[in-house]
């Protein structure tokens, strides 16, 4: 048996990322002594490295290596380079929390760079193996981070749930992959749709396979039937780190997606389509209507998380390039509008105050208006509203699902999305014509966070001026 | 363009971008902000002036056309120009924002340059809306117009605002979300999102039925017609006076201008399956809904109901085509029936933005709009007394207004197409006449009411010749309407044949 050394080169921002990280690791326990926010510069640091790297060895074409177990290509790339730069706003906004409510460690930033790996791991996984290896890494990163406030009782019990639910859906996913290991023989994602295609398979093991996988998707997406845990996780967990969980996570999770289903199982469409309708069914409708009643904002942002999972599947059912492009394009968009809205609560964030109430922005026009400006931008384009971004988002994916022939769930969508602007607008309703009950001005607690939430809002705008960019390049990395 | 200058992106951009300075700019600056605002618009009224100078009646074909690819990948584009069915109303929206503007120079006193900056934003929507050429275009200046108005009726207005304001938003995104989702099944068959291109495509009898019925859903609520009116009373009554006439003056005539751009060329035999449909439904508007407003006991409400009265013609006018040609079997008998819906529209935004300013005037000055705590107010305000009665002899039809020669022309029209609807629709002349001059009556009639009536002042300069302006383009448009029926006639010409050549 002769061994082949492997092409590194393909990989080198994710090795980078490694040794850095573990370097840092050691390196926090020294540098936290002496300089509190070394570890905070040096995880920005690595970031802008690691997105650097990225964009000099762009592909354009797929490149394999590892024994075909890692693939390079635009899709990933483009993923992975907004998994940086939504990672630098994370930390951002993080490192003020931190301070703010006193649990300022160096942990965080480690376990987040590691979470973040764990991203590019699954963002590049090219079979199954090599996608759990990814999921793992970047779920234990999570589940410790939801647990970093030892004192809070909501917290402990947000990693409990988050803990345990978690590791069902893998064990669902897991047991979903040896099923279509044992019916084709392959963990390779382009072996197995090579041997599905061709028929020789056993079509009831993979049925069974494609929906256990599916099952787990599901759960880690975080849509209908399998959402319980996020409301309570989104909730209990610290803002920084529910700011992690909603934004990063998210796109980690549609290329987690997008690879099993698509580069994977293409021969089984039919199958996990018609799972993916219901699925995205039950996500529009649970994410419109269990919102209307909520008061905290985090949960209410929790559940309409739900809903916009809903759309960002709407785009996967069509079940065509296009269809992947414009679910990609309605991640990426949602993306960054959670992390402006997530940035928004962080930066009110006070020590004993979260800010998290609906209640707590009552007259924000008359405390800060610019701030009650931005959050105006930023409910209405999560309410899918021109001229702001998400208002696009919305527009690709229903326009690829009336053109793969569901016209109706086109409407059904459409629907929901007047269902939740009710909410959106209850936000701003609250900030522009509530009386506050305080009325003394708000302020950020820092200059720089200021600047960051109003640079992500007014992004929000901008893009959706000018969108066009960001769409070709979703269209053309597939 | 006009020799190169980007006239219609000026009209829409200059308003907005004024509007975005002053919200930045105007912060505890009332007397600057207020100035600024009505500089911009009285210089976009001067640039929207040569859109009736250098117009070309003899064409039905795009004018000033402005064209630059926006999104590629979905060939949406920047895609502006008006033809005769949109200039009027682009000069109207101009127009009236002036007296928008000055309308609210004293009243209002609280986070000014916000409110502003919302009436100079919704300007440039709304011409964004008439001339937009490209569905998505469309489409985002639509929406994009809801926030403004929003925060406007929500922050400045009644006791009630907030309730109001949600429904008057989700009423009509709902209304909208489908006409967004026909756009979509329209792009999908014809590979272009380009009003025009929608007017050329096939398609088939159903999908005409559902993308008429998905257009019927958002132009309804938005002009509004029964039964999805409710929402109009509601955000009049609690929208702050300026607010009131933009919606009365303009918006609602998107609902109108929706029905001509869409309805009508893209799926004319969808149309013509459902004409009854919509002739009902205006019928009812027209009957009812005035019966209704008679019963009021709020100035705002009756004139709010008496709006959704009027529109009743816009929509009859536009769907008589098809009867008519039936019993005629020429198109041209239509023409006067889709004129009239149109002048009624042009006619409509002065009458109604009148008589809403008008009962601002009278807010302004005691608080209240009940009919009963008013008697007598022309001893006292007798320059105000005379403005009244004329836009209320207006509003009631009167020959010699502007609301005579629409509501005339559609009148004549339903006659044509049936006599029943032409009865009907004359009835407006008794009811409509019976809830103005009645309200006229009680409000300024008779022996002055109470101590709060006879310490009233008469109108002051600037409240002078906001009503003076009105007064003057609704006599102008009653006496010599010629002029802009001369602008539409080659593109309603057009439009009719659109509309009754078959698609199938």
């Amino acid at each position: 048996m002769n061994f082949v050394i492997p092409s590194f080169i393909p990989a080198i921002p994710e090795i980078v990322l490694l040794t850095l990280t573990s370097l840092l690791l050691i390196a926090d326990t020294i540098w936290s002594k002496r300089s509190e926010f070394a570890t905070y510069y040096a995880t920005q640091l690595i970031l802008l490295v690691v997105g650097y790297l990225v964009l000099t060895s762009f592909s354009t074409s797929q490149v394999l290596t590892f024994d075909g177990s890692f693939v390079r290509d635009a899709f990933g790339d483009i993923l992975k380079l907004v998994i940086v730069v939504v990672s630098m706003g994370i930390f951002l906004f993080s490192k003020e929390y931190l301070l703010q409510n006193k649990f300022y460690r160096g942990e965080y930033f480690t376990l987040g760079l590691f979470g973040v790996l764990g991203m590019f791991v699954m963002v590049s996984a090219y079979n199954l193996i090599t996608m759990y290896l990814g999921l793992e890494i970047m779920s234990l990163a999570l589940y410790a981070m939801v647990a970093m406030r030892k004192d809070n009782q909501h917290a402990l019990e947000a990693a409990m749930k988050y803990f345990v639910l978690g590791a069902l859906a893998t064990g669902m996913l897991l047991y979903g992959f040896s099923m279509i290991y044992g019916a084709t023989g392959s963990i390779q994602f382009n072996e197995m749709a090579q041997i599905i295609a061709s028929g020789n398979v056993d079509n009831v093991v993979l049925s069974f396979g494609v929906v256990f996988i599916v099952i787990g998707l599901a759960f880690k997406l975080g849509a209908v039937p399998f959402h319980m845990w996020v409301p309570d996780v989104y909730h209990g967990a610290p803002t920084a780190v529910t700011l992690y969980i909603g934004t990063a996570a998210k796109i980690a999770a549609f290329a987690m997606l997008y690879r099993i289903l698509v580069e994977g199982l293409p021969g089984l469409v039919k199958e996990w389509q018609s799972l993916i309708v219901m699925i995205s069914v039950l996500s529009l409708i649970v994410g419109a209507v269990i919102t209307l009643v909520q008061e905290n904002l985090k949960r209410l942002l929790a559940y309409s998380g739900i809903g916009h999972i809903g759309f960002i599947l709407l785009g996967i059912i069509a079940a065509n390039p296009d269809g992947y492009s414009a679910a990609m394009f309605y991640t990426i968009v949602y993306v960054i509008t959670a992390l402006a809205g997530f940035g928004m609560i962080v930066a009110l964030a006070r020590t004993n105050n979260e800010f998290d109430l609906i209640a707590d922005f009552k007259g924000m026009n008359k405390r800060n208006p610019w701030l009650a400006l931005m959050m105006l931008f930023i409910m209405f384009s999560m309410a899918g509203i021109p001229p702001f971004v998400g208002f696009y988002a919305k527009v690709v994916v229903i326009e690829e699902v009336v053109q793969a022939g569901f016209t109706w769930l086109a409407v059904l969508a459409v629907v929901m999305a007047v269902i939740s602007a009710f909410y959106y607008l209850r936000v701003v309703k609250v900030m522009y014509f509530d009386e506050p009950e305080d009325s003394t001005k708000i302020e950020p607690v820092s200059n720089q966070l200021n600047w960051a939430v109003s640079f992500v809002s007014i992004a929000l705008l901008v893009l959706g001026l000018m969108p066009s960019s960001l769409i070709t390049l979703c269209y053309n990395s597939l | 363009m006009l020799f190169g200058f980007p006239i219609l992106s000026t009209l829409i951009w200059l308003p907005i971008i004024g509007g975005l300075l002053i919200l930045f700019l105007g912060r505890d600056r009332d007397n600057f902000t207020k100035w600024f605002a009505l500089s911009v618009s009285v210089v976009t009224f001067l640039v929207s002036i040569p859109l009736w100078t250098q117009f070309d009646t003899s064409t039905s074909a795009m004018q000033f056309v402005e064209q630059v690819s926006w999104i590629s990948q979905f060939n949406i584009q920047y895609y502006l120009g008006v033809d005769g069915l949109s200039m009027p109303l682009v000069l109207l929206t101009t127009f009236t924002q002036i007296l928008v503007i000055a309308s609210a120079w004293d009243v209002i006193k609280e986070r000014v340059e916000q409110y502003m900056g919302a009436f100079m934003i919704m300007q440039g929507l709304m011409i964004g809306v008439f001339v937009a050429l490209d569905g998505i275009l469309f489409y985002v200046f639509w929406e994009a117009l809801l926030i403004p108005m929003f925060i406007v009726i929500g922050k400045w207005g009644g006791q009630d605002r907030v309730y109001a304001t949600i429904k008057f938003f989700l009423y009509t995104f709902f209304g909208s979300v489908f006409m967004l989702v026909a756009f979509l099944y329209m792009y999908f068959q014809s590979g272009s999102f380009s009003i025009l291109d929608f007017h050329a495509m096939h398609l088939g009898s159903t999908a005409q039925i559902l993308i008429f019925l998905a257009f019927l859903i958002a132009f309804a609520v938005k002009v509004p017609m029964f039964p999805v009116h409710t929402w109009l009373p509601d955000a009049h009554v609690q929208a702050p006076t300026a607010g009131s006439v933009v919606l009365a003056a303009i918006m609602l005539k998107m609902g109108g201008y929706g029905f001509v751009r869409f309805s009508l060329p893209i799926t004319p035999d969808a149309s013509m399956e459902l004409d009854w449909l919509v002739i009902a439904l205006s019928l009812i508007a027209i009957f009812y809904i005035g019966l209704v407003a008679m019963v009021q006991k709020d100035m705002k409400k009756l004139v709010a109901y008496s709006s959704i009265s009027h529109m009743g013609f816009v929509t009859i006018g536009m769907f008589l085509v098809y009867d008519i040609v039936q019993n005629t079997g020429s198109i041209q008998g239509s023409m006067i029936g889709m004129e009239g819906a149109m002048i009624q529209m042009i006619s409509h935004g002065f009458i109604s933005g009148a008589m809403f300013l008008m009962i601002g005037v009278l807010y302004d000055r005691m608080h209240t709009r009940e009919i009963s705590a008013y008697g007598g107010v022309v001893n006292t305000m007798p320059w105000f007394g005379f403005f009244a009665v004329l836009f209320a002899m207006a509003n009631a039809g009167l020959p010699g207004t502007s609301g005579f020669v629409g509501e005339f022309m559609v009148i004549l029209a339903s006659f044509k197409a049936n006599v029943w609807y032409g009865i009907i629709a004359a009835s407006t002349l008794i009811i409509g006449a019976a809830y103005t001059l009645w309200m006229v009556k009680r409000v300024f009639f008779g022996a002055v009411a109470n101590d709060n009536v006879g310490s009233l002042k008469d109108l002051n300069k600037r409240e002078f010749a906001i009503m003076a302006t009105l007064a003057f383009a609704v006599v102008l448009l009653g006496i010599y309407p010629a002029p802009l029926i001369e602008v539409m006639h080659s593109s309603v010409a057009n439009l009719l044949i659109q509309a009754t050549t078959s698609k199938l």
